[in-house]
């Protein structure tokens, strides 16, 4: 493969705790706590998980919108982390951000050809009227109109304002888009007009996404390959087409079997994960999701041991003690009073095969 | 979660029309719905926003507030009862007592200075006279009912202790009190997690077993209606534009809103492949289209989709849709970005 555009290794984002008259750090929220992966060019990486597991730090951190604590980022085999000021603004150019609420994103003050202006000004990529031929081509390739250009965020939708967002975010030709929740706000007829949107620039531009949803349909929609993160952490990381055939990670499995599904008369034995996710103040020892995990040989090991995520299969990580083969030797977990050998477990519920599908009807 | 087609109709809406008299023209929010409700089932309602689907839930509690109005000639009968001639204080005693409603919010619907337990203790004490030990015990039974864990603890805590999901099991303990024969549940899953949301449908459906719970359930989300439905009311610029029993629905959709909708969502198992989409944003409530509300979004319109408007018309048996051209499919590839 070719070399990745975007190689984050033991990223971690943790969020000071501090307490009493003095404002002593008592503890930190470990946000983000230890994350590693590439993106290659053209690619997109898809990233779910719960409200509050660190995907959105993560992709904050990535941008440095967030400093991160500690992991290192290389973006085109520069050490993005070492870059300060004018080095660093100018990196940005190839790192765009495209945020979740089109409502809260847009300055309202300012029109839309301005705020798309804004990026090829700084950056001094077109000046006065070459700038203003730009935003019109850009408008046009996110599909408004260039007359556009002079109103005001409030006189566009929920959809309009996500494009007018992404024509700010392509306005530097960046290499990278963090699309953090791009299309949750908006209902189900737009959102399939911004995926489609996002996945043509794509093909046209050869961009790579780091796309963050909650969404897993839409996350498969969108992305090559898919992490899972839960606490801060990848639970597992593999192809989109690998993890929802055979989610190896039990977390996978119960968000998989949890998706519900447009067809009646399909009934799932859906895996209920009992509880809430715990904070990320005060994350469980051993394996983050022991409590609330399913795996028939979950036992005392997975409470004390942190399973390393590790390839399972051909391209396929994930960070289960119990799901074979692991590294972690037999007479270690026994030590940490494992009572269960590890066995592969995929329960029927967690699958998605496309044959199980019922056919659009009206397709 | 099945009804026999006799069951008893527990509530019976004609022609509601809730319109907003703004100083931007009349915002006819909702236009002339019909539907009943059985006793036991659940009815879907589902809808992007601006279709009308909230402001129908509310109207049926009475719960419009100027400048919106519930227009006359609209009907809502319950038990039999004429709410829309019924008094204040009538209507006062059917809320959270015979008609309980759940928020989509669970943060904002539950108050920040009383702990959970006395939120719902305060339900069995107005209307039921309960004492304040009584009413307590009553809270615990039913936070325990809820499936939340060690109720007797939980009760003691005040909401911002509490995660989403905890707080929509609190806000549905809190409907349940009285046991009522209708149950109106506005997105209550939209803003959970979905392995949340799981536990939250379910609970619903236990509920629905166990008390035979009429619910109307308010949702943007077919993958929730299949899970969730025995009818489904799909609406659309104020009004309903298709009703149906789940299993046709999802089997045959007869009007191209419902049709381009389910092509619009992303399927698990399906791959990158195009999405096909509806072009166009939902309208204005101030300025629908003449005659078919979906028309200009629409890639079957013709030239009588603009001169009449379509009325609600059963198709086959209790399956009606409101389209001229109703059950037609949709071309292939309608319509890109």
């Amino acid at each position: 493969m070719t070399t990745p555009l975007l190689s984050v290794r033991n990223l971690a984002v943790h969020f000071p705790v501090r307490s009493g008259v003095f404002g002593r750090m008592t503890g930190a929220v470990r946000a983000v706590d230890g994350v590693s992966f590439d993106i290659f060019p053209g690619e997109t990486l898809g990233i779910v998980g719960e409200s509050g597991c660190g995907k959105t730090t993560m992709g904050r951190a990535i941008l440095r919108l967030v400093e991160p604590t500690a992991g290192s980022i290389h973006f085109d085999g520069v050490d993005f982390r070492a870059l300060k000021g004018k080095a660093l603004r100018a990196m940005r150019r190839h790192l765009q951000i495209i945020f979740q609420d089109p409502f809260s994103s847009l300055n309202p003050r300012l029109t839309v050809g301005t705020t798309i202006k804004e990026g090829l000004l700084v950056h001094r990529i077109a000046e006065g009227a070459a700038a203003d031929q730009r935003v019109a081509q850009l408008l046009d390739e996110v599909g408004l109109q260039a007359s556009y250009a002079t109103r005001y965020p409030h006189e566009f939708s929920g959809g309009q304002r996500q494009r007018i967002g992404i024509a700010r975010a392509l306005a530097v030709e960046p290499k990278l888009i963090v699309c953090d929740e791009p299309v949750s706000a908006l209902d189900v007829s737009v959102q399939a007009q911004v995926i489609n949107l996002l996945q043509d620039l794509q093909k046209r531009r050869g961009l790579a996404y780091l796309f963050i949803a909650h969404d897993l349909s839409v996350v498969e929609h969108m992305a090559n390959r898919v992490g899972v993160m839960y606490l801060g952490r990848f639970m597992e990381l593999t192809s989109a087409e690998a993890l929802y055939r055979e989610p190896l990670m039990p977390y996978t499995q119960a968000l998989l079997s949890a998706i519900p599904v447009p067809d009646p008369e399909r009934k799932r034995n859906r895996i209920v994960l009992a509880g809430d996710p715990p904070s990320p103040a005060h994350p469980p020892a051993g394996c983050v999701f022991h409590p609330r995990c399913h795996h028939p040989s979950r036992d005392a090991a997975c409470a004390a041991i942190v399973p390393p995520l590790e390839e399972k299969a051909p391209h396929h990580w994930c960070a289960c003690l119990k799901q074979p083969p692991t590294i972690v030797p037999w007479g270690e977990q026994q030590r940490a009073g494992a009572t269960h050998e590890p066995a592969r477990h995929l329960p029927s519920a967690a699958m998605h095969s496309a044959g199980s599908l019922p056919e659009s009807p009206a397709r | 979660m099945s009804t026999p087609d006799s069951a008893r109709v527990l509530l019976s809406v004609e022609n509601l029309r809730t319109w907003f008299h703004t100083r931007d023209g009349v915002a006819r929010a909702v236009d002339g719905v019909s539907f009943d409700v059985r006793a036991g089932e659940t009815l879907c309602v589902v809808g992007e926003s601006g279709s009308g689907k909230s402001v129908t839930a509310l109207s049926l509690l009475r719960l419009i507030d100027p400048p919106g109005r519930i227009e006359p000639g609209s009907r809502i009968a319950f038990e039999g009862r004429d709410l829309m001639t019924a008094t204040e204080e009538e209507v006062r005693r059917l809320r959270g007592n015979r008609i309980a409603m759940v928020f989509q919010e669970p943060m904002s619907a539950l108050n920040p200075v009383f702990t959970v337990g006395d939120q719902v203790a305060e339900v069995a004490r107005i209307h039921d006279g309960a004492s304040r030990r009584a009413a307590w015990d009553r809270a615990v039974e039913m936070l325990s009912l809820v499936g939340i864990p060690d109720p007797a603890a939980r009760a003691r805590q005040y909401p911002h202790e509490m995660s989403g999901g905890m707080r929509q099991r609190v806000l549905i303990a809190m409907a349940l009190v009285m046991n009522p024969a209708l149950l109106i549940a506005d997105e209550p899953t939209t803003a959970l997690d979905v392995t949340i949301q799981a536990q939250i449908l379910e609970l619903l459906t236990s509920v629905q077993e166990r008390f035979g719970t009429a619910i109307i359930l308010i949702t943007h989300d077919l993958g929730v209606v299949a899970e969730a439905a025995d009818r489904v009311l799909v609406m659309y610029g104020g009004q309903v534009v298709e009703r149906a029993a789940v299993r046709d629905l999802f089997a045959s959709p007869q009007h191209p809103y419902t049709q381009g909708l389910l092509r619009a969502m992303p399927r698990v198992g399906q791959g990158r492949d195009r999405l096909l989409t509806i072009p166009g944003t939902v309208p204005p409530p101030t300025a629908w289209p003449s005659g078919c509300r979906f028309r200009d979004r629409c890639p079957l319109a013709f030239d009588r989709c603009e001169r009449e408007a379509p009325e609600l018309t059963n198709v086959v048996a209790s399956h009606a849709a409101r389209c001229h051209v109703a059950g037609t499919p949709l071309p292939a590839a309608a319509a890109s970005s």
